[in-house]
């Protein structure tokens, strides 16, 4: 089909902006993310305490001009402890999410590309593994090797790439037979560099979408390991850590619940709307108009 | 098309519903609200009829008497079972049980029982002195796995039955005379000997219930389960549902059920202790097992009479390795023990009125006050770190505190981790792991420091003392002082009379404090709720509870 | 249809075998064994203990001793519970996590589904937008926060609702299913609300609303079955989320269920416990997506050509 799109001479890109930037919910979106790495970057810089100043006598209190989110029941302070809470639990965030791509780019482009009998091995693999409890695998694990936050990420993106495969690789199988692909085994490239150059940037749409609707997942799922006693340990401190601390005082001091849960909660809600807004932004069915 | 009618019929009451769900899920709160509200909650039904909610801890692993360990174990099992002798349950003096009398003779070497005429077993069985010596001789087989043979060492030739020296029972001290006269003889003269019959490993087991479901020496038969459990106690066992309760209801051929109010008791198992503090204030229980520090001052403060603390026989302690490099010398480790604030922690930290612990052996045990001169002084434990080749902290070896996970003791962790770092300048950092985890490194020694609990099987300072044997399973230091051991195992039990003992004692507490293998930290307290309604609910210094005693009843407005 | 349910349910197997095994070696690996107390155990009770339950055998040998058990359907003994069995204590736990999954489950599909399609009916308005961001609430809300807020409000302060137990006093049902359900609630939401959009562009349904067909009808009749297939196929995973979820909502309300009893065991390094549970569990998933894999194909006349096809 001849190119129709005249005069506006958009690519992909472009029009994805505009279209997002219309939609104001998940500009909302960026504007936290951005916040929020700005923040977890500068911590140890502008953290008003240090991380693990005690202060027995004083105890928790609540907010106050010199503690604007109050203090623990060690006399820390809340919003020095929810910035580094922050970097740790997106830290989690973004590179389990990081482990998931990297395998789930991988072997969805292999499968989709290649087809035929490795393509219908690999993702007969990809759906034996989606059928099993992964929670379960994931408390054994935890409780097996210990509580390293190595084997954390791990573990958590073992559990995520398998979506990403599949999405990858119809992405990639409806891109295989595209022309651009003949003309590049024409001119003799190999098939790695096909599907390095080529195949996997196109990629790029629904994966960037799935992504920022994974890492929040990943950020619960840590969360989850946390309430359980299985993921960060003290004295290293996330967002599901310091929920799960101050669902046991909410009554007696409820900010020490209410700060952590919004702070969770609102990076959740703003990655989900940018994801959201993503999607329907690289959308080529809505339009732009 | 049938196919596609019935699936239309299908979905058309599917959307039915799910257009009127919303009603249905209104409706369904309706109820549940005016159920609850109409529906009566436990305690106050159960003081109608005379049933006490208890929450119990942990589910309980086995209510075999010689195979359990732990206090709610302990809790239905002294319920269910009865010693040859009870102790009082605001003094803890011994008192009679299934013995109605007993006399001491020989210099206190042997004991003579007689049991009572109408002692019966839950199924209307005699309960006889043969019971004891069957019960015992069970308790000694290895293949049970007993953790508390120990208990029964003090009678004469039982550890080396234990141990296979000896293959013949009845050499061992303990013989039935007739059906109402059970003689125990004993090594030497032991003054806590009466205190250990009250221990659930010297209770008597029904010998024709076990061999029904397996061989006496078989663990984890099915003879304790609902429907099989024959016991002797003021209680017997209705039902177990495991993790949901465990309902036991009184045993109308205890010797002495006339005198039992109380018709039944149900142990709920509620491992999280925030929810079991709201169970409570919504009525869903008599007594909790505990109360999360947070909740304490508020308790306090409105004078809340609901609010039991009571001391405890235990202490809260750390353990240092004195294999590993930094430890070896002792400096180091009554710097260490010298930059607490006890006091401190307790009234900031756990809250629940525990006494900062300056010694091993809890204050009062026995009549024991033992002396100590250790105390907080951050400049005197400066002066012997710098002694001891570290001065300022420099140059200390990364050190880390190990703990199993729980929330309190990591409170604790974090609070010594930043008085050490105050006063002393060193950089410890906590490691945690849950319980199996936790045992296994303990156990073979891998750590630095540990954090460490041990609650008294019976109250005499020998309890808390003999944990630090030179061989001892429970020591887990590397601690091994001969002359210790001497005195602990030779020296005291040779003294007739009690004060000569507790001089030795005394003397041995001096050394361990000098040598400082252990930091002592706190003695325990139980804190725990009671409703108003019970009543002769004593807290002793053994968190042991009364059941036949205990009565329900609803003070008068 | 049934030769594809019959195949599928040959391919289990050989998961289920790796799942075994899996977890066999896993759990035999980890530190700390069933045995370890506080107060030190004598090493010759540990040998007595470890003959008992056949410990000492190479781990090879007790695998496919166990291995042969399982086949019968024997889980073995529980080492946590001396004289209790596996399948006794998945039995006292299984009746009540299901009870839990399934008032979840009604709850997500019905709030989930009324909110999406209603959402879907008037795209981009207030019956659009409040349900949406509802359901983007319900999905940011861990069910660990959702929980002891609900139980604060309703059970303490209101004292309307029991704040703990399952089946022991009325209305103790109702806060752990809304706290498991509403995550589920919200991503059925958003996938119904997705499904029907969809779904309602068709020109099939614009030659209804030609013909001049109420819309309520147009929904029910021709609309609804196309666009809940998103949904049917989110019951698999769905399902698996839910007894997932269960671990943690049982220990929020002290349920005595199967979630509950799997923390514990592998806490207490309960051997026999955790494979019994992991293997029924996974058993029980793949089974479940089997369903509505079915489910699925039923609704979509397409898959079921396709899967006619390639049988």
């Amino acid at each position: 089909m001849a190119d129709a799109i005249e005069g506006h001479g958009s690519s992909l890109w472009k029009d994805a902006w505009i279209k997002l930037s219309k939609n104001r919910l998940a500009l909302f979106g960026l504007a936290v993310l951005i916040m929020l790495i700005l923040t977890s970057l500068l911590t140890p810089l502008i953290a008003p305490y240090g991380y693990e100043t005690q202060n027995l006598d004083m105890g928790a209190t609540a907010p106050s001009l010199q503690h604007w989110l109050g203090t623990d029941i060690f006399g820390r302070d809340m919003l020095t402890r929810i910035m580094y809470g922050g970097r740790v639990s997106l830290m989690v965030g973004f590179i389990a999410t990081a482990v998931a791509l990297v395998i789930g780019i991988l072997w969805g482009a292999i499968a989709g590309f290649f087809g035929g009998r490795l393509d219908a091995v690999m993702m007969r693999i990809v759906d034996v593994l989606y059928a099993l409890p992964f929670m379960i695998f994931i408390i054994l694990l935890m409780v097996v090797f210990g509580r390293n936050i190595l084997l954390l990420f791990l573990a958590i993106g073992a559990v995520e790439w398998l979506t990403m495969a599949r999405i990858v690789r119809s992405q990639v199988m409806a891109l295989r037979n595209q022309e651009f692909v003949e003309a590049a085994n024409s001119l003799g490239l190999s098939q790695w560099t096909i599907i390095r150059r080529h195949i996997i940037p196109n990629t790029l749409g629904p994966v960037i979408v799935y992504t920022t609707l994974t890492i929040p997942s990943v950020m619960l799922l840590e969360a989850f390991l946390s309430f359980l006693g299985l993921g960060i340990q003290p004295p290293e401190s996330s967002w599901g850590l310091l929920i799960n601390y101050g669902v046991e005082t909410m009554e007696e001091f409820p900010w020490l619940l209410i700060f952590p849960g919004i702070a969770l909660s609102l990076t959740l809600f703003a990655l989900n709307f940018l994801g959201d807004g993503l999607r329907d932004a690289l959308d080529p069915r809505t339009s732009k108009d | 098309m049938i196919f596609y009618s019935d699936k239309y019929s299908t979905r058309h009451h599917f959307k039915a519903l799910s257009s009127d769900f919303k009603a249905l899920l209104l409706l369904t709160i309706v109820f549940g609200l005016t159920g609850c509200g109409n529906n009566e909650s436990n305690v106050s039904s159960g003081n109608k009829t005379g049933t006490l909610y208890w929450g119990n801890g942990t589910e309980p692993q086995s209510l075999d008497p010689q195979i359990a360990t732990g206090v709610p174990e302990h809790h239905i099992i002294s319920a269910l079972m009865e010693g040859l002798v009870l102790k009082d349950r605001k003094t803890l003096e011994p008192r009679p049980g299934v013995a109605e009398s007993w006399n001491i003779t020989k210099n206190g070497t042997v004991y003579t029982f007689k049991l009572r005429d109408s002692a019966r077993w839950s199924n209307g069985d005699k309960h006889i002195a043969q019971d004891y010596v069957w019960s015992w001789w069970r308790a000694l087989q290895p293949a049970l796995g007993n953790l508390y043979a120990y208990m029964l060492f003090p009678i004469k030739n039982a550890q080396q039955y234990y141990e296979g020296d000896i293959t013949d029972f009845s050499e061992v001290g303990v013989k039935a005379i007739d059906d109402q006269t059970l003689q125990v003889t004993l090594n030497y003269p032991t003054p806590y000997f009466l205190q250990l019959l009250d221990h659930y490993s010297l209770f008597p087991v029904h010998q024709a219930t076990i061999e029904k479901f397996g061989t006496a020496d078989q663990r984890g038969t099915r003879w304790t389960y609902e429907g099989n459990l024959v016991s002797n106690g003021p209680f017997q066992l209705v039902d177990w549902k495991i993790n949901r309760r465990i309902v036991v209801q009184s045993n109308p051929y205890y010797w002495d059920a006339n005198n039992v109010s109380l018709k039944e008791i149900v142990f709920i198992p509620i491992e999280n202790i925030v929810t079991e503090e709201r169970m409570f204030r919504a009525g869903q229980l008599h007594v909790t097992s505990s109360l999360p520090a947070d909740k304490i001052s508020t308790y306090r403060e409105a004078n809340d009479p609901e609010l039991k603390v009571a001391p405890y026989l235990g202490t809260y302690y750390y353990r240092l390795n004195v294999r590993k490099p930094q430890f070896q010398d002792p400096r180091v480790r009554r710097a260490l023990a010298m930059s607490v604030d006890r006091q401190r922690l307790v009234d900031n930290i756990t809250r629940g009125g525990q006494i900062p612990a300056y010694a091993m052996t809890p204050p009062g045990t026995m009549g024991y006050y033992p002396k100590s001169d250790l105390k907080f002084d951050p400049k005197g434990a400066r002066r012997l770190l710098a002694e001891a080749g570290y001065p300022n902290g420099e140059g200390f070896p990364a050190t880390e505190i190990l703990y199993n996970t729980n929330e309190g003791h990591r409170k604790i962790a974090v609070a010594l981790q930043e008085m050490w770092k105050k006063n002393l300048n060193v950089d410890i950092r906590l490691l945690n792991q849950e319980w199996k985890v936790y045992l296994n490194s303990e156990s073979a020694g891998e750590y630095e420091i540990s954090r460490a609990g041990w609650i008294g099987d019976y109250v005499d300072p020998n309890n808390f003392l003999d944990l630090f044997l030179c061989g001892g399973g429970n020591n887990r230091t590397g601690w091994c002082n001969e002359e210790y051991d001497r005195l602990i195992l030779d020296v005291a039990p040779s003294k007739s009379s009690h004060k000569e003992r507790l001089e030795v004692f005394q003397q041995a507490e001096t050394m361990l404090l000098n040598e400082m293998p252990i930091i002592p930290i706190y003695t325990y307290t139980t804190v725990q709720l009671v409703d108003s309604s019970v009543k002769n609910f004593d807290a002793n210094i053994m968190n042991a509870a009364s059941y036949k005693d205990i009565y329900l009843q609803v003070n008068q407005e | 249809m049934y030769r594809f349910a019959i195949s599928r349910l040959l391919q289990a197997i050989p998961v289920l075998l790796m799942v075994i095994t899996v977890t066999f070696f896993l759990v035999h690996s980890a530190p700390g064994g069933p045995f370890s107390a506080d107060k030190a155990v004598p090493p010759e009770v540990i040998k007595a203990l470890e003959e008992q339950y056949n410990l000492n055998q190479p781990v090879w040998q007790q695998y496919l001793s166990y291995l042969g058990d399982v086949i019968q359907g024997d889980f073995g003994p529980s080492f946590k519970y001396p004289g209790r069995t596996v399948n006794e204590l998945i039995t006292a736990g299984l009746p009540i996590t299901a009870e839990l999954a399934f008032y979840a489950m009604l709850v997500a599909l019905g709030v989930g589904i009324t909110a999406g399609v209603g959402a879907s009916m008037r795209p981009n308005t207030m019956q659009d937008y409040l349900p949406m961001t509802g359901a983007m609430i319900g999905i940011c809300m861990p069910s660990f926060l959702l929980g002891p807020l609900l139980v604060l409000i309703f059970g303490i302060h209101l004292d309307w609702l029991p704040v703990s137990g399952w089946g022991d006093i009325p209305g103790d049902k109702i806060l752990p299913s809304i706290t498991l359900g509403t995550g589920y609630a919200a991503y059925i939401a958003r996938l119904s609300r997705g499904g029907m959009l969809e779904v309602l562009s068709q020109d099939y349904i614009r030659t209804a609303r030609a013909k001049g067909l109420s819309e309520r009808l147009i929904i029910v009749k021709h609309a609804l079955r196309g666009g809940l297939i998103p949904v049917v196929a989110f019951l698999g995973p769905a399902f698996a989320g839910l007894l997932a979820g269960s671990f943690v909502v049982e220990t929020i309300f002290q349920i005595p269920g199967l979630g509950r009893f799997y923390v514990q065991a592998a806490f207490n390094r309960d051997y026999t416990l955790i494979l019994g549970m992991t293997i029924f569990l996974s058993t029980l998933i793949i089974l479940f997506n089997l369903l509505s894999d079915m489910l699925a194909i039923w609704l979509n006349p397409k898959l079921r050509q396709e899967i006619r096809g390639t049988n």
